[in-house]
């Protein structure tokens, strides 16, 4: 086939395509992930009974806005990544900070704390399932970015497949913290965001396999 | 015509393709062509045969790819990205990695030139096209070889009008996948 045969055969009956296609996408793809890993969370490990109560405390905030604070900077990092020639710029900060600070708060909190109690703080009641229950959470979305960008054109597909891993692991995490009972901020600076890097690692591993076009 | 004016007509062309005239679209097409031909001939000295076949690979990518193109973006940053992408992959199968250092790194120069001289395409398309299965290859041999309108194609397909678009969209990305994979 010509050059010119290929060009008027794509240029016969176009149809108009719709704008904002990456966020729309992507969006979709939260829609449809994030009840799931309600669903998820509510059934396999219930809300906590003192979530009411919960409310009032500002480590419960902590917990739930650092994970969110990355969902957001992820689905702006994943949408930019997801066209070609536009990179995610200072999207980026938007997921290292929240861990940064998360880090900076354990650590505070540790060297403050009398020696007797710090394997508490580190370790809690739940550091054996929290990493697992945090991945598993974040799966449903994970697997619906994944969908949505093969539906897209990332040119960066390693980098894109993290992003969307920073954004589904960020909304799980938030997730899970309506029914993890943890509060002390050492536990959530190691196993938050352990089972936060999970996602991360897998979609950047994934992507440049699954999201070739 | 200098850059930015290659960028403004190109840009003014494309907005008006993606809102469905399908003249406009074809003129950017043919007017990308030539900027495309004459960035990918510049840097695949060493395999003039197959310019024109990345020239092809590339406008199929940037139809299937047009919804991810947004007004506020530089056209030339978007295309730039789609035909190092197609390149990289290209270079990727003939010689490894180390022919990627050169020709890669210079930014954003794709509409700097124009070559309208085509030369043959070695991949055959037409071929390729009758590998995919029927509900894609009809709707694209009807509608947009043929030319007829989405109805007439439903009612000599006996095909939905929705399964149509589909056939098409799918079709044309099966397609392009077709062609990465060399078969």
């Amino acid at each position: 086939m010509k050059t010119e045969d290929l060009v008027a055969m794509l240029a016969t009956n176009v149809d108009a395509v719709p704008r904002k296609a990456a966020s729309r996408q992507i969006g979709l793809a939260l829609a449809v992930g994030l009840p799931l890993s309600m669903l998820l969370m509510a059934t396999e490990y219930g809300v906590r009974r003192d979530l009411l109560t919960a409310f009032g405390w500002p480590m419960f905030w902590v917990k739930l806005l650092v994970p969110l604070c990355i969902a957001v900077f992820g689905f702006v990092a994943v949408q930019r990544l997801a066209r070609p020639g536009v990179s995610p710029r200072r999207a980026w900060i938007g997921i290292v900070a929240p861990v940064l600070f998360i880090w900076l708060l354990g650590a505070l909190v540790l060297m403050s704390a009398p020696a007797d109690v710090r394997a508490t703080l580190v370790l809690g009641q739940t550091w054996r399932s929290c990493v697992f229950n945090i991945a598993a959470i974040s799966a449903p979305i994970f697997v619906a970015s994944l969908w949505a960008l093969k539906h897209l054109a990332p040119t960066r597909p390693a980098a894109a497949g993290a992003a969307a891993g920073a954004m589904s692991a960020g909304a799980g995490a938030a997730v899970y913290a309506l029914h993890c009972p943890e509060l002390a901020a050492p536990f959530l600076a190691i196993w938050y965001v352990i089972g936060m890097a999970l996602p991360v690692l897998a979609g950047a591993a994934i992507g440049p396999r699954a999201l070739r076009w | 015509m200098g850059m930015s004016d290659a960028e403004q007509l190109l840009r003014d062309l494309l907005l008006q393709g993606l809102d469905g005239n399908a003249q406009a679209y074809h003129a950017f097409l043919i007017k990308l062509g030539t900027h495309l031909r004459a960035f990918l001939g510049r840097r695949l000295f060493g395999w003039p045969d197959e310019v024109e076949d990345l020239v092809q690979e590339c406008l199929l990518a940037v139809h299937n790819q047009r919804h991810t193109y947004e007004p506020q973006q530089p056209l030339t940053a978007w295309v730039h990205a789609i035909a190092r992408y197609k390149m990289i992959d290209f270079l990727r199968g003939k010689a490894g990695r180390e022919a990627l250092h050169d020709p890669l790194d210079d930014e954003l120069e794709v509409f700097a030139d124009s070559a309208t001289e085509a030369s043959d395409a070695r991949r055959d398309l037409d071929g390729l096209l009758d590998t995919l299965p029927d509900r894609q290859r009809l709707p694209i041999v009807h509608v947009k070889l043929e030319g007829l309108s989405v109805v007439e194609t439903a009612q000599r397909t006996g095909m939905s009008e929705s399964a149509i678009k589909v056939g098409i969209h799918r079709g044309l990305k099966a397609l392009a996948l077709k062609i990465r994979r060399r078969e």
